[in-house]
């Protein structure tokens, strides 16, 4: 599988999960782990270009696909992702342990939708949780991220 | 978190998947993996076999059959609710998928694995039951039928043979009007109570073992909802009447 462009060999135990091979054997700890049963959102990468739950699937599954992570949005030294940027700029997180997935899943949201309204930014996060902030912040990072990806 | 050992088949072809399915025991279909894999995380399920299909090419498709529209086996929710064809054709089948859960478990979901399921709360048994659609299942004994109505057989166990795989969901064209209302404590959670009207039949989600089909005149009659922490039988019988009630004054 290839990770932030990168080829990696399969792993070997089939029940490895995505999330867990990441941070275990890859060693991105980016991808953060929550709940691991698909409600936090925390381990969220893009799997093919679209954010996907790595805690979900197994990580054999994605042998021959490209997974991203956090780690491969912006390389070291070089500006952030605009997704990235926005939530710098309006601080849309406190303690930082979730924020990994909800820029993932803003990158998917806004690559489906690059003008969200209000409505749409707050079901686009709404598979996101954050116990610090109460979300305001997010939504304007969202928001701004939005317009930082103008072309 | 680390499921429990299995052993691990990736088939590349429905009749590979089929020959696994009918000569290996304990074996279970893996195709989105948004219900299974918490199963395995939990250890809720420990099936010695796991069948993944994702690596079967050209099992995702969505086209026009009979009258209706087909929705393959590897078919993500997320395509179906982008999908013009099930927007033209079954548009209460985009209003229901845009429902479950949130985008990114969509983007791997599959609309069949949630009728394999059949979660008693979901939306899209739910949905096959009220239109009168169909799946189609395939085993090494050949290929079958199974109608809406047959499907579900109680919590999570659907009338779908251990060897047989459930190859495709067909839903005929919506009746007009069409609803699918329900009330879930956040945006994305499995619903307490939901209600799909397809013009004069009523189905509901989350308050029986399976769904079921109710009178829109008394659509509360014979039922008998459990309760849990969310919500007491009480509460759910309360919300069936109004959500009924809603998708009929539409």
């Amino acid at each position: 599988m290839k990770v932030n462009g990168a080829a990696h060999p399969e792993p070997v135990d089939p029940r490895r999960l995505l999330s867990d091979h990441l941070r275990h054997d890859l060693g991105l700890t980016g991808t953060h782990v929550g709940c691991e049963h698909g409600v936090c959102g925390c381990c969220t990468v893009l799997l093919d270009g679209a954010p996907v739950r790595s805690c979900l699937m197994l990580a054999v599954q994605a042998e021959g696909h490209e997974v991203t992570t956090i780690e491969g949005l912006a390389a070291d030294g070089a500006p952030l992702h605009p997704v990235q940027q926005a939530f710098h700029e309006c601080h849309g997180l406190q303690c930082g342990f979730c924020t990994p997935g909800f820029v993932m899943s803003v990158v998917g949201l806004l690559q489906q939708n690059p003008h969200p309204s209000t409505a749409e930014i707050d079901e686009g996060i709404s598979g996101n949780l954050c116990r610090c902030t109460g979300y305001a912040s997010i939504r304007r990072a969202v928001q701004r991220a939005a317009e930082l990806s103008k072309p | 978190m680390k499921p429990p050992q299995f052993e691990y088949h990736a088939p590349s072809t429905v009749d590979e998947a089929c020959a696994l399915l009918a000569s290996l025991e304990d074996a279970k279909v893996l195709a989105g993996g948004q219900s299974l894999v918490p199963l395995l995380n939990f250890r809720l399920a420990r099936p010695a076999h796991i069948i993944d299909i994702n690596r079967i090419p050209a099992l995702d498709r969505i086209y026009e059959r009979d009258g209706g529209v087909a929705i393959q086996a590897l078919a993500r929710q997320a395509a179906v609710e982008d999908s013009e064809t099930v927007a033209r054709v079954c548009p209460l089948v985009t209003a229901a998928v845009r429902l479950v859960a949130h985008r990114v478990i969509r983007n791997r979901g599959t609309l069949c694995g949630s009728l394999a399921h059949a979660d008693p709360a979901s939306e899209l048994p739910a949905v096959l039951l009220a239109i009168g659609g169909h799946v189609v299942a395939r085993s090494t004994r050949g290929e079958r039928l199974i109608e809406a109505g047959r499907l579900f057989s109680g919590v999570m166990e659907t009338a779908l043979a251990p060897d047989e795989l459930l190859v495709e969901a067909w839903f005929p064209t919506s009746p007009q009007p069409f609803a699918v209302i329900e009330e879930s404590r956040r945006h994305g959670d499995f619903a307490l109570a939901g209600v799909v009207r397809a013009a004069d039949r009523l189905a509901l989600f989350g308050v029986a073992p399976t769904p079921v089909l109710a009178d829109p005149r008394d659509p509360t009659r014979g039922l008998q909802p459990s309760g849990d922490l969310e919500a007491t039988p009480e509460f759910r019988l309360h919300l069936v009447r109004v959500l009924a009630e809603k998708a009929f004054a539409a």
